[in-house]
């Protein structure tokens, strides 16, 4: 095998390799000694405060962040108090924990973004020791004080400070402490001498690892792994005791045979691995326990830190960058010496093909016999996942397809996706980038993470051609990524507005989904409002505009913005809003020059506020509306005086409005209302809040004729009107005689039709007729056919040559009966038609 | 059916699809209030809700009682109250007012709120207001478009139109272009979209902006076409009385969400009968766009039909009428119910509408059409408004005058004015002033500011050139322009013609031959031009507004169009409609926001309700 797995140890149970990440790009004089030194999981940044214990004012240290290929991203001297510790928070956040108990929180470009407190009583007492932890709920942060008490926060982008109850008998402070995530919950592992304590919300239980040497008279360190399943402890004799982190279970003890304490201890395992393995770290000497008594030494040339990983630990050095990890099972199978396993056969029958050597077909043949080529190919694809070097994932994939070939229905699904990782993986390896994550790890982080943390470096476009290499949907993708670019690009402050306006319109001009209000906010913020407001006129969704414009007071524009977008709701949210900043007479002004928003408004008032609509007529000198919103509540009202008081206003509005014809009506219907109670009181008829028309109905039909002329009168009444009425209301009560007198008073205005007609209808052909006679001449015929003189009808129809309405009599004459005068009818329409 | 359809008339879409759709959502909304509940529902949300899920449906999940909103204090022992409504801030302020009567007398309920078709932001601040929205939860039941029949599709708002028309209140614009919305989702998108009107283009702007926002569907398309029309276009037509059958039973009886109710006078029995009016009752679907003097000679011919129907059973054998049982009899009898009541309500329309009045009516209406003997018109009208024969059609007359004639002379209008007001009370003074923000009911302007004008340019330039100039502001001044309109479009037919209104000539039909509807004939134009080009001048005349817009998905054009009218259509336009598909092979399908009729048209605005003075 030409191909040497890289510094592959073999051991009884345990196989680790170790593998150089990145040769340090910083310049350190002093390496590692006397920083304080904090490196992100999942290959983010590291952090370093040089001379931290330097209390004198004149020489601040200084904090520097560097990628972990060792790439300064920033410098700054360190302005605020004593740092205790540095940490990072999953997402990339630097915290440093403050002597007195604030925490200050800066982005990894060292920008800060906000600070925060861990209580008085931190602060009064100080702090003795911290820890920045892990767990599900986000990243925490555990204080010791100078009282000897543990302050906890579990979360720090919701901060709720946790006091743990006292440790009874602790004197000093413990030799050493752990935040352990159990049951939901944060509790702090604590050790006394050789007494262990844990130490929850409530209560302080003392506790004892199953298995523990006796000899131990104290524990020096603990730590508990990536998962939070599995603790290690380390006591003074030198032994490392490892178990489940509930401390009901022990998995292994070893004996390191060294007494002194040492500077660090991690976990090194990889998920789903049976074998429990810690690293610990002492001065120029590195030790692996595993399960077995054996352990593993290498020596350290400088000082370094451990940073536990998900499927490893890393080993930062002044110069160099180290992965150590356990073999993944797939690269053990196929590298160990004389592997006979599948993939390593396939391996080599791809070596051999390509140098098309007939050896290629025996391999196959081989592997197939066994029929394992498919898993065969399945461990190359895997074992190339785990390779860090280019090369030899070139040649594992390479293998992997070739035995492809002669696989039918082989799915290519994970064959396609490992190659695309791990094109994503080199990218993000490559020294000038430096997130060195391992397959594992980004299968855990997913792509979506791992595009944030690229945006949070401001590498945007790297982010965004792996969004489009791996076809990430354009809305979670490209567009996200513009989006952060845009959001950074307007608080570029040395550019002018124009030129940062033009410039993200056309990078973001054909990108989906892209919230220009978004951007805007973040021009507002940054103090941009004229940026703000070039941004949001890129905004296709008026409902995006509103809400910034309103917050960036620019009302008028976003009144008019949600008049244009058509939709109601918006122009109401504005509206409400507006209602509430402006002094009335200003938000009356501004709705003025907007009828669409005014106009819903009075909608809006007219059922909540109706004296608010008042004064908005009243503010627009709407007499007509005010004198129709009177005369509305007047009918709504029951008092009768209170109905009359509301006309009056009414009156009053109609006249400022120069509306004589209303004025004029509303106050006669008030003479009408009072001369009907007047009325009702004397007679003791029903009549207050009927039309003119039916109050005369109603008194002619019960024979006040006399008030009903008066009326008549009073009101200028049409006399075409008063006669309908009259005629109606006496045939009503068949009163013929008083009708016939009536009829004879003087000449009818409206005709004498209508008098036959009534009559008929009231089925009195014998008054009828007496009225036939005194019809005009066009109407003969039509009142004979009503009375149902045939003859008649006939006669005038004749008479007066009209054909039409010989027709009409003709049409109603039965055949049977009227033999004769249809005859005479006939003759006399064919000399009409001739004629 | 008399006329024969075209045999290449394209098949109508399914539309039970969106029934099902709305009855999915209405249930998961009802299940997120899990537990027995009683149900208050909207009055007029009563009859569409029944089309969509019926007391069966509801009872199934878990609502105990059924209520209607009535504004009054409510009696209801359950502890969890559901109400369904339209988003209006009076419903909303009576259910603050219940939420917070409750919270006084110390009882604990849980409170759901449905809106539906959307909810307002006016309403949520309703609820702020009045101090209860933590109390509520509130929800959507996005029940945009009820089928009120294979080609008929309701938003069932009636207010759209006062609110839009009458109010300005835009609020259902949106509402209007979310349903266009729904329909292109689910039945594939348009090649092309016209419209006249203003509140037609705020619809398609928000249709638009939907279609942006979500993602494109490549669906085999089912409509080719859309026309939006905005009510105020075309007001003549609603206001002219009706005579196809579907338009007098509506114009009589009532047809409510697709349903009427006939009294006793037409079941001659004691009970009333609600019927379902659609393409289902068979007789109906025959006679429905029938001028309403065939109606009754073809019901005739059909009596006759089923008797011979039923008289096949003489002289059956045994097997023979086993047969007959089996399969016709019961088809035969269905047949039978339907016909006697049609004929029925018929009898019942032909006494009301062959009195004197209505013939009188029709008359005047007709010369008021044709611009003929306007004097006796007025006359008329006058007449109609002392004799108090009925409150709407006179004003209906009132309306026609004025669109006809652009607006009343300032002396008629005071005069008409006055009387009717002493006829039926002054309250009506609201009812003027309204008809007259619609523009429906004017006085003419021929005044005062023009005047000056013109006394202004006067003095600078020749008599004759006055003039001219007088004509120019005249016309600018006039808002509707029937007349003109009329003579350019060729609406009224020449009188003097014979109309044999049994085989119609032209959609002037469903008005006796006297008038082509507007709208119909707009649309007809506007589909045979493809665009406004030759029609610049007509749509000036319309007071512009018009558009026409070209999908970007051209496909092969299906010859579906969709015409939607904002603020309601009439049962007449929809058999012209009809009749138009059927001469030129192609369908129509109408999406309205309600139907409407004068009676509604005018109603709406008529002032409400007079409380009854207390003594």
């Amino acid at each position: 095998m030409s191909l040497k797995p890289l510094d592959v140890h073999f051991k009884v149970h345990l196989d680790l390799k170790k593998i150089e990440l990145y040769e340090m790009g910083w310049n350190l004089k002093d390496g590692l000694r006397e920083c304080l030194v904090a490196a992100a999981p999942y290959g983010g940044p590291i952090s370093l405060l040089k001379g931290h214990n330097r209390r004198s004012p004149s020489a601040r240290p200084q904090l520097e962040i560097y990628s972990s290929s060792g790439l300064p991203l920033a410098s700054f001297p360190w302005k605020s108090g004593v740092v205790k510790q540095l940490g990072w928070t999953v997402s990339d956040d630097l915290l440093c924990v403050q002597e007195d108990g604030t925490v200050l929180v800066y982005d990894l470009l060292g920008g800060f973004k906000r600070h925060f407190s861990m209580g008085n009583e931190v602060s009064q007492s100080q702090v003795l020791e911290t820890k920045i932890f892990h767990s599900p709920y986000g990243t925490g942060v555990a204080i010791l004080t100078g009282a000897l008490r543990f302050t906890l926060a579990t979360n720090i982008d919701d901060i709720k400070l946790r006091r743990l109850p006292e440790v009874p008998g602790l004197q000093g402070a413990p030799s050493c402490w752990a935040v352990l995530t159990q049951d939901r919950q944060s509790k702090v592992l604590l050790a006394n001498g050789s007494h262990l304590f844990i130490l929850d919300n409530t209560a302080c239980t003392p506790v004892t690892p199953p298995g523990l040497s006796p000899q131990a008279s104290s524990i020096v360190h603990m730590c508990d792994s990536f998962s939070y399943k599995y603790l290690a402890l380390l006591t003074d004799s030198g032994h490392v005791w490892m178990g489940t982190s509930n401390l009901k279970e022990k998995l292994s003890e070893v004996d390191t045979k060294i007494k002194t304490p040492p500077k660090q201890m991690a976990w090194c395992r990889r998920p789903k691995s049976q074998q429990p393995s810690a690293v610990v770290m002492w001065d120029g000497l590195l030790i692996v326990v595993g399960e077995c008594k054996e352990t593993i030494q290498y020596h350290l040339d400088d000082d370094s830190i451990l940073v536990p990983e998900l499927d490893g630990v890393r080993i930062i050095s002044g110069t160099h960058h180290e992965l150590l990890q356990e073999v993944p099972g797939a690269c053990e199978e196929i590298f160990k010496i004389a592997s006979m396993a599948p993939g390593a056969l396939l391996l080599e029958a791809h070596k051999e093909y390509e140098k098309e050597s007939q050896k290629a077909d025996e391999y196959l043949r081989e592997i197939k016999e066994q029929s394992l080529l498919s898993e065969a190919v399945r461990q190359c694809v895997e074992a190339a996942g785990h390779e860090h070097e280019p090369e030899t994932q070139k040649t594992l994939l390479r293998a992997a397809s070739f035995g492809k070939c002669f696989l039918s229905n082989f799915p290519p699904e994970q064959f396609v996706s490992m190659c695309r990782d791990l094109r994503v993986l080199n990218a993000v390896r490559d020294y000038t980038v430096g997130i060195p994550l391992t397959h594992t790890q980004f299968k855990q982080m997913t792509v979506q993470v791992l595009i944030d943390r690229l945006v949070y470096r401001k590498l945007y476009p790297l982010a965004i051609e792996i969004c489009r290499y791996l076809k990430t949907p354009e809305y979670q993708g490209v567009s996200r990524v513009l989006k952060h670019w845009a959001c950074y690009k307007v608080q570029q402050k040395e550019e002018s507005d124009e030129v940062i306006a033009k410039a993200v319109s056309v990078k973001l001009a054909d990108a989906a989904g892209i919230s220009y209000s978004e951007i805007a906010t973040k021009a507002y913020e940054s103090g941009r409002t004229e940026l703000a407001i070039k941004l949001l006129e890129f905004e296709p969704r008026s409902g995006e505009q509103v809400p910034l414009l309103l917050k960036i007071k620019k009302s008028p524009l976003a009144l008019s913005k949600a008049i244009e977008s058509g939709d109601t709701d918006l122009v109401y949210t504005v509206v409400m809003y507006l209602k509430n900043e402006l002094n009335r007479g200003d938000f009356f002004m501004m709705l003025r020059n907007q009828p669409v928003a005014l106009s819903l408004y009075k909608q809006f008032c007219k059922h909540q506020e109706q004296d608010t609509l008042k004064d908005l007529f009243n503010q627009d000198d709407d007499h007509e509306e005010l004198g129709n919103l009177y005369v509305k509540a007047s009918y709504k009202e029951q008092r009768l005086e209170a109905r009359i008081a509301l006309l009056q206003s009414a009156v009053d509005e109609y006249y400022k409005a120069k509306n004589e014809f209303s004025a004029k009506t509303t106050e006669d219907e008030m003479r009408l209302l009072r001369f009907q109670r007047e009325l009702e009181e004397k007679k003791g008829e029903l009549l207050v809040g009927f039309s003119l028309h039916d109050t005369m109905t109603t008194l002619l039909s019960v024979g006040l004729h006399k008030q009903a002329e008066q009326l008549y009168k009073d009101f200028r009444v049409p006399d075409k009107r008063f006669w309908w009425l009259k005629l109606k209301s006496l045939a009503e009560k068949e009163d013929w005689e008083e009708l016939e007198k009536f009829g004879k008073s003087k000449k009818s205005p409206i005709g004498y039709l209508p008098f036959v007609e009534v009559c008929i209808k009231h089925h009195n052909k014998y008054e009828a007729k007496k009225y036939v006679s005194k019809v005009t001449p066009e109407q003969k015929v039509k009142a004979h056919l009503a009375v149902g003189d045939m003859e008649g009808a006939a006669e005038a129809a004749i008479e007066r040559r009209n054909e039409s309405e010989i027709s009409t009599v003709l049409s109603r004459c039965s055949a049977t009966t009227d033999h004769l005068l249809m005859e005479r009818l006939n003759r006399a329409k064919a000399t009409a038609v001739k004629k | 059916m008399a006329h024969t359809e075209r045999r290449d008339a394209p098949g109508l879409p399914d539309f039970s699809l969106l029934k099902r759709l709305a009855r999915d959502q209405l249930i998961f909304l009802l299940e997120q209030l899990p537990g027995k509940k009683d149900l208050f529902i909207d009055a007029d949300l009563m009859s569409p809700l029944d089309r969509i899920a019926n007391v069966t449906i509801l009872k199934q999940h878990e609502v105990d009682k059924l209520y209607k909103v009535e504004l009054k204090p409510i009696v209801s022992s359950s502890d969890q109250l559901c109400f369904l409504i339209r988003p209006r801030i009076q419903t909303v302020k009576w259910i603050s007012d219940l939420v917070n009567s409750d919270k006084v007398a110390g009882r604990f309920r849980r409170y759901k709120i449905i809106f539906t078709p959307q909810k307002f932001y006016a309403c949520e601040t309703v609820l702020e207001e009045q101090g209860v929205y933590g109390d509520v939860t509130t929800d959507e039941w996005n029940f945009y478009i009820l089928p009120l029949d294979d080609d008929i599709l309701s938003l069932e708002l009636p207010e759209f139109f006062r609110d839009n028309f009458l109010e300005g209140d835009q609020r259902w614009v949106t509402t209007a272009g979310s349903a266009l919305h729904l329909l292109q989702s689910v039945y594939g998108s348009f090649s092309k979209v016209y419209g006249i009107g203003r509140c037609a283009k705020m619809v398609y702007e928000s249709w638009r902006e939907l279609m942006e926002e979500g993602e494109q569907r490549t669906r085999q398309p089912e409509f080719a076409k859309v026309f939006l029309i905005d009510r105020d276009v075309d007001f003549v037509t609603p206001l002219c009385s009706q005579v196809v059958y579907e338009g007098l039973v509506d114009d009589i009886f009532r047809i409510k969400c697709g349903s009427v109710e006939f009294g006793p006078d037409v079941t001659s029995s004691d009970k009333s009968i609600k019927v379902m009016l659609n393409s289902q009752d068979k007789v109906f679907d025959e006679i429905r766009n029938e001028h309403f003097s065939n109606v009754f000679g073809f019901l005739s011919q059909k009596a006759k039909n089923l008797q011979t129907a039923y008289d096949k059973r003489r002289g059956m054998d045994i097997q023979q009428m086993k047969a007959f049982v089996a399969d016709e009899l019961k088809g035969l009898k269905q047949e039978h119910r339907l016909l006697s009541l049609h004929i029925g309500a018929s009898e019942s329309m032909m006494k009301k509408k062959t009195k004197q009045d209505f013939q009188e009516l029709l008359k005047t209406e007709h010369s008021l059409l044709e611009g003929f003997e306007i004097r006796e018109c007025i006359t008329h009208i006058e007449e109609h408004i002392n004799r108090q024969v009925s409150m709407i059609d006179s004003l209906r007359l009132l309306c026609l005058l004025s669109i006809t004639e652009n607006g009343l002379l300032s002396k008629d209008y005071k005069s008409l004015k006055a009387q009717y007001l002493q006829s039926y009370g002054i309250e009506h003074l609201l009812t003027f002033a309204n008809l007259r923000q619609l523009g429906l009911l004017e006085e003419q302007q021929a005044g005062e500011t023009l005047t000056v004008m013109e006394s202004k340019v006067g003095k600078l330039v020749t008599d004759k050139t006055v003039g001219k100039l007088t004509d120019a502001f005249s016309s600018l001044a006039k808002k509707s322009n029937f007349r003109a309109l009329s003579k350019r479009l060729a609406l009224v037919p020449k009188s003097g013609e014979e109309y044999d209104l049994r085989v119609p000539r032209d959609m002037a039909y469903v008005f006796s031959g006297a008038y082509i509807p507007l709208s119909c004939k707009l649309i007809e134009q506007v589909m045979e031009r493809d665009g406004w080009t030759g029609l610049e001048e007509v749509a000036r005349m319309l007071n512009g507004q018009e558009f026409a817009v070209t999908a970007r998905n051209k496909t092969d054009a299906q010859r579906i169009v969709l015409v939607m009218f904002l603020g309601g259509c009439t049962y007449s336009e929809i058999s012209a409609l009809q009749f138009l598909g059927k001469e030129r092979g192609c369908r129509f399908i109408v999406v309205t926001t309600a139907i409407t009729n004068s009676a509604r048209l005018l109603e709406i605005r008529a002032a409400r309700n007079v409380a009854a003075i207390d003594k």
